[in-house]
């Protein structure tokens, strides 16, 4: 079925295409939710648009937060219809449920939307085609389209400009009409183009969300409880409004559980510049009652998981008997665990612009999701979603944090009390204070290993605090997708296989970060799989490889749940261990593994994992010096993300995600006492920098023709483990908690 | 009343001279290219040059600015209308990913290579390391200074 629909006629695309414009949408769901839903209304999502001038326009409608989607997918549309990027405008969608699904987040934008791209691509082009061949009444056969004109096989041209009247008559081909390019034609698909926002963003020109600006605009700066939960009280607020700038001060209403994307309440001081704004609430004096989660700290809660994680808990996966394995085997090898709580802490802190007016209200915010901003802002006021548009600015880093949008809940509700457009900025301080935390995990590893060392039995207990708790506050067991991230779908060749879940009560809100619940689960099945490794004597690598197995599929089945393999059917992608397999090796080839001499406190680590649907293996190279001061002079990832549209932007998200990953490793915690978090921004949450980051990031990529799958988060898990593995090697020190920090002096 | 030079032009600014230039040049000039970060000097994604010398803007208040000759990255892109060689670096090596923090990343290694114009490894390490970059573009950065600067890289 083909999933294009001419859309020419509509009116709701007057604001992107001029008129008189021959205009695509593509339907946007996967092929088999469409066969699945029954009667879907035609809900065409993306748009490539063709006006008289010979301008083609086609919508974004993913946020951009330095992946390139912005660039990427309409790149794609660019190909397969043989337009010149050239001649090509993108514009921004704003948030609308006819665009499918705009949360960009899980790392799905081309494997969810490659297909209905394509074909919008291809569609048009087979159109324009039809149109050059009525108008010069030859068989279309004999015409085909290039670079923005179609060609007649006697040599004359039409450009694509000249054919808009009679491509908006043409019908939309059957899907079995269309011809896709082959890759020796692509003209941009795998060449690298620039993306469209390079100029702007070498040149402080891009817009995001905090630069939006609305004429008549107020500043806002939030006081909020500083233990999630607590309630307003009262508030003292007249030294504030002596500070010069001060306008008003309003209470926003206390979020109601489940606290989802509310916001969260407090009070907010208003004022004519963000300074003032600033001055006037470090005057505020508020009063919370007591939070049931005033007791919260770190350090008892890592303890209540820990101990946990030692009992026997939810059965979550179970192959064979791992009990009565335990009981035979001569030897049994154990470890725990722990990753702490972790803040997304994105370089542009939380920010939005929002306009009450006339019962509507119009946003301009850096969202990964402006569908959700529609769900929380119409909730947040009680009006109707199609009332909420939400323009979608450049984000300033996301990894999760701005799928969730209490801020922009904020504005909204300033803007209707004082009747004018209103930003919120967040400080860092706010950032790091009322984040959405990457969860924490401490698990519990334990192996029977055979005399060469190899397993025969593994039992992984896992105790974290659910996201499934931001929508219903009494859950405290994971969730199918943080099971399904790296843990019950491990597919390494050991018979006998348990998985257990412990249940956590949740004090702060926790949520989606860059690999979400991958990190903890592959920084201990890596570890620990690097510890029974050592322990056999063996080198990593080669055991790394033995365990896989042989070359298989491996259907996962885990217990009480479906497997979530990131919404995808296992029959389109399977856990394959052919492709684990080819990226170890080659990961191990490019990093010189083999030949390698370790030196004294110089050494290679190695960890591969699969997460969304992507195999990634990573070598790293660690330095520690007598100190324990600890370098990385490189890393290599092999990849294999099926198939590619642009390699640069694969190679810098694993660039990236080799840095994102070495802040986890190094640096990254968030605790809290008294129901405080106690880190407020860079000095006590460091990330890494110039100096500590790795020096060198290689990423090789598989050439495969598999179906597209993520690249924005699979880079980030096995950074921590390998990083660890070869800290192990290099000093014989093995780190089972994360944060690295001061382990190594 | 607070005189200061802004990319050439000169300003007036009589508010609280407490307050920090960068709000002045964002809130105040609408000149939105120079980013808030962390406040607190920690990030550098405000970065802009006071007299020539890169300096954190959030850091730096209107009363210190008075007097000075600022730059920042829209003057930088501006001056005679030829892209500064470290911009056309950046966009050779690709280096931006998400973006927000490039202007402060731009305008320290522009001041780096005024100072040492052909840095090496220690030079860039320890002029950038109080640039962050959250998407972790640290390697095209050095890259690209090392481009920019004629130096291999």
């Amino acid at each position: 079925m083909n999933r294009v629909e001419h859309v020419s006629r509509r009116g709701f695309l007057s604001q992107v295409f001029s008129v008189g414009s021959f205009i695509l949408g593509a339907k946007l769901l996967p092929l088999d939710a469409v066969a699945a839903t029954t009667a879907p209304s035609w809900n065409p999502g993306v748009f490539v648009g063709l006006s008289p001038s010979g301008m083609v326009t086609i919508v974004a409608h993913r946020s951009e937060m330095g992946t390139g989607v912005r660039t990427v997918l309409p790149m794609v549309i660019a190909d397969e219809m043989e337009a010149d990027w050239k001649r090509v405008k993108v514009e921004q969608a704003i948030g609308d449920a006819k665009y499918g699904s705009q949360n960009t987040d899980g790392s799905c934008s081309i494997r969810d939307f490659y297909d209905a791209i394509r074909q919008a691509g291809a569609s048009a082009k087979l159109m324009l085609e039809r149109s050059a061949a009525e108008q010069w009444k030859v068989p279309a056969s004999e015409c085909h389209a290039k670079n923005h004109e179609v060609i007649h096989t006697s040599g004359k041209k039409l450009g694509y400009g000249a054919l808009v009247a009679l491509a908006s008559k043409q019908p939309v081909p059957k899907i079995e009409e269309l011809t896709f390019k082959q890759e020796s034609e692509y003209r941009y698909i795998g060449k690298d183009i620039p993306m469209i926002d390079l100029n702007d963003l070498v040149s402080g020109k891009g817009t995001f969300g905090m630069d939006a600006e609305v004429p008549g605009m107020v500043f806002a700066s939030i006081e909020r409880s500083p233990v999630y939960g607590g309630k307003y009280k009262s508030h003292d607020d007249t030294e504030a409004r002596k500070v010069a700038g001060v306008t008003d001060i309003v209470v926003i209403p206390d979020f109601k559980p489940p606290h989802m994307f509310q916001a969260l309440g407090g009070v907010a001081v208003i004022a004519d510049s963000t300074w003032a704004a600033m001055q006037g609430r470090k005057k505020l004096k508020v009063q919370w009652e007591a939070s049931p989660h005033a007791s919260f700290d770190s350090d008892s809660y890592k303890k209540e998981l820990s101990d946990k994680a030692r009992l026997p808990q939810k059965v979550v996966r179970n192959v064979g008997d791992v009990d009565a394995e335990f009981g035979r085997a001569a030897k049994t090898i154990d470890a725990q665990y722990y990753v702490p709580h972790l803040s997304h802490a994105p370089m542009e802190p939380p920010a939005a612009v929002a306009e009450f007016k006339d019962g509507k209200v119009t946003a301009w915010t850096a969202t990964q999701n402006p569908q959700a901003v529609q769900d929380a802002v119409s909730a947040a006021l009680g009006i109707d979603k199609k009332d909420v548009i939400c323009n979608v600015t450049l984000l300033g880093g996301g990894f999760g944090r701005k799928s969730k949008p209490d801020y922009v809940c904020e504005a909204a509700i300033l803007s209707k009390k004082l009747g004018k457009p209103v930003k919120v900025a967040w400080s860092r301080e706010e950032d790091i204070q009322f984040d959405y935390y990457h969860a924490v995990a401490s698990m519990y590893m334990k192996a029977a290993v055979d005399g060469k060392g190899k397993p025969t039995a593994w039992l992984h207990r896992s105790v974290f605090p659910t996201i499934g708790s931001t929508f219903d506050p009494s859950a405290k067991y994971g969730q199918e997708f943080e099971m399904g991230m790296g843990w019950v779908d491990l597919p390494h060749d050991i018979p006998n296989h348990r998985a257990e879940n412990g249940p956590a009560d949740n004090h702060v809100r926790v949520g989606w970060m860059r690999a979400v619940a991958n990190i903890y689960h592959a920084f201990a099945i890596h570890s620990f799989m690097d510890e029974l490794a050592a322990s056999a004597g063996r080198d990593p690598v080669e055991y790394l490889l033995d365990v896989l197995g042989k070359d298989r599929k491996v259907l996962i089945k885990p217990e009480g749940m479906a497997y979530w393999n990131n919404t995808m059917t296992q029959d389109k992608y399977p856990v394959d261990t052919a492709r684990l397999r080819r990226v170890i090796e080659l990961a191990a080839e490019k990093s010189g593994w083999a030949n390698y001499k370790p030196s004294k406190g110089k050494a290679l680590g190695i960890a591969a994992h699969r997460s969304f649907l992507t195999y990634v293996a990573t070598v790293v190279e660690v330095e520690v010096d007598d100190r324990g001061q600890l370098k990385i002079p490189r890393v290599v990832f092999a990849v294999d993300a099926g198939k590619i549209m642009h390699p640069d932007r694969v190679k810098s998200q694993f660039e990236g995600a080799s840095v994102f990953g070495t802040s986890i490793a190094l640096h990254g915690e968030i605790t809290a006492k008294n129901g405080r978090v106690q880190q407020s921004n860079y000095h006590n949450y460091p990330v890494a920098r110039m100096n500590d980051a790795p020096y060198q990031t290689d990423v090789y990529i598989v050439k495969s023709d598999a179906p597209p799958a993520g690249v924005g988060e699979p880079g980030v898990p096995t950074v921590a483990p390998a990083i660890c593995n070869a800290i192990f090697r290099a000093t014989g020190k093995r780190i089972r908690e994360l944060p690295i920090k001061k382990q190594l002096a | 009343m607070i005189q200061l030079k802004v990319n050439g032009s000169s300003k007036q600014f009589s508010g609280d001279p407490e307050m920090p230039l960068l709000w002045y040049l964002r809130d105040q000039l609408k000149m939105k290219g120079t980013k808030f970060g962390c406040g607190m000097g920690l990030c550098g994604a405000c970065t802009v040059h006071v007299d020539g010398k890169p300096a954190r803007s959030c850091q730096t208040s209107m009363k210190a600015a008075e007097g000075k000759t600022i730059l920042t990255i829209e003057g930088l892109y501006a001056k005679g209308k030829q892209e500064h060689p470290v911009q056309k670096a950046w966009k050779q090596c690709a280096v931006p990913q998400c973006g927000y923090c490039q202007s402060g990343q731009i305008m320290q290694a522009a001041a780096l290579l005024k100072d040492k114009p052909k840095p090496n490894d220690k030079d860039i390490d320890d002029a950038m390391q109080g640039n962050i970059c959250r998407c972790g573009t640290y390697q095209r950065i050095r890259q690209a200074i090392k481009l920019a600067a004629g130096v291999q890289a």
